[in-house]
């Protein structure tokens, strides 16, 4: 019955990457690629690591799967945020149908 | 006392990882965990002692299915974005206040935004304001857009960490 519950788990999570990857290639711009590559990504490989530890069992594996999980669940979104900053810093242009930029209004300040 | 307890946390995460009790793998955690906690016990935050609370951590609880609820959200709203053959994006960068003051609060409300629906922090600025890129903007308006993105963390947060 675990062994079920962990292969769903890690079918969800594999589908979620693949979907995130679609959107990495298909989105105009840096900041709207973060966007799936960060969500999808980070849950879909969370996933991933909590199937893992259901099929393994309490024990080693388990134990470091978890840990990976909450060290991708703090960083990953941390790592998008400096991307995108240094993007931004950088000169990387918003995509031009984007509709509004409130960042860029107020460096001009 | 932030070098014991960030050696402590250090020691423990050791431990998890390597699941064995040896006595090799004990001195080395120990050796290895002290280095840690001298160099970088800076970053555990300056109100560090408030966490110890048991509300605190009824809500961090609580906290956890709500997130994954919205993460799961998030993540079903960006594959609809994504396989839509039109691709219904609006991107924008808005900007938003927080009521948190916490350091620590702000962190993990920049996080949380990050990871849930078509929201990506990409800066914030000394007086509790961020930018946050938003792939759908329903608003401009700060106001507005900080009832649409904050506030439904918000309430936990300050729970959490105020």
């Amino acid at each position: 019955m675990t062994d079920i519950i962990g292969y769903i788990l890690i079918i969800i999570g594999i589908l979620f990457d693949i979907f995130g990857c679609i959107g990495l290639v298909r989105f105009p711009d840096v900041y709207n690629r973060l966007q799936a590559s960060t969500k999808c990504v980070t849950l879909g490989t969370i996933m991933l690591l909590v199937g893992v530890a259901v099929i393994s069992g309490l024990g080693a594996i388990s134990a470091k799967a978890v840990i990976c999980a909450v060290f991708i669940l703090i960083t990953s979104p941390t790592a998008a945020h400096a991307i995108a900053k240094g993007a931004y810093a950088s000169g990387v242009a918003l995509w031009e149908k984007s509709v509004v930029d409130k960042y860029a209004e107020e460096e001009e300040k | 006392m932030r070098r014991l307890i960030y050696f402590v946390l250090a020691f423990i995460i050791w431990m998890l990882l390597t699941w064995q009790i040896d006595a090799q793998v004990i001195i080395a955690g120990l050796i290895v965990s002290a280095i840690v906690a001298l160099l970088f016990h800076e970053i555990l935050p300056k109100e560090h002692l408030v966490f110890i609370s048991p509300i605190r951590m009824f809500w961090a609880l609580v906290y956890v299915p709500v997130f994954f609820y919205y993460m799961l959200k998030a993540n079903l709203d960006v594959v609809y974005r994504a396989l839509h053959p039109k691709m219904p994006i609006k991107p924008g960068i808005v900007k938003i206040k927080t009521t948190l003051k916490t350091q620590s609060g702000i962190t993990a409300l920049a996080n949380s935004i990050t990871l849930t629906p078509g929201t990506l922090t990409v800066d914030l600025t000394d007086d509790g304001f961020l930018y946050i890129h938003w792939i759908n903007v329903k608003s401009d308006d700060i106001e507005q857009a900080s009832e649409f993105i904050a506030r439904r963390f918000e309430w936990f947060l300050r729970k959490i960490f105020e």
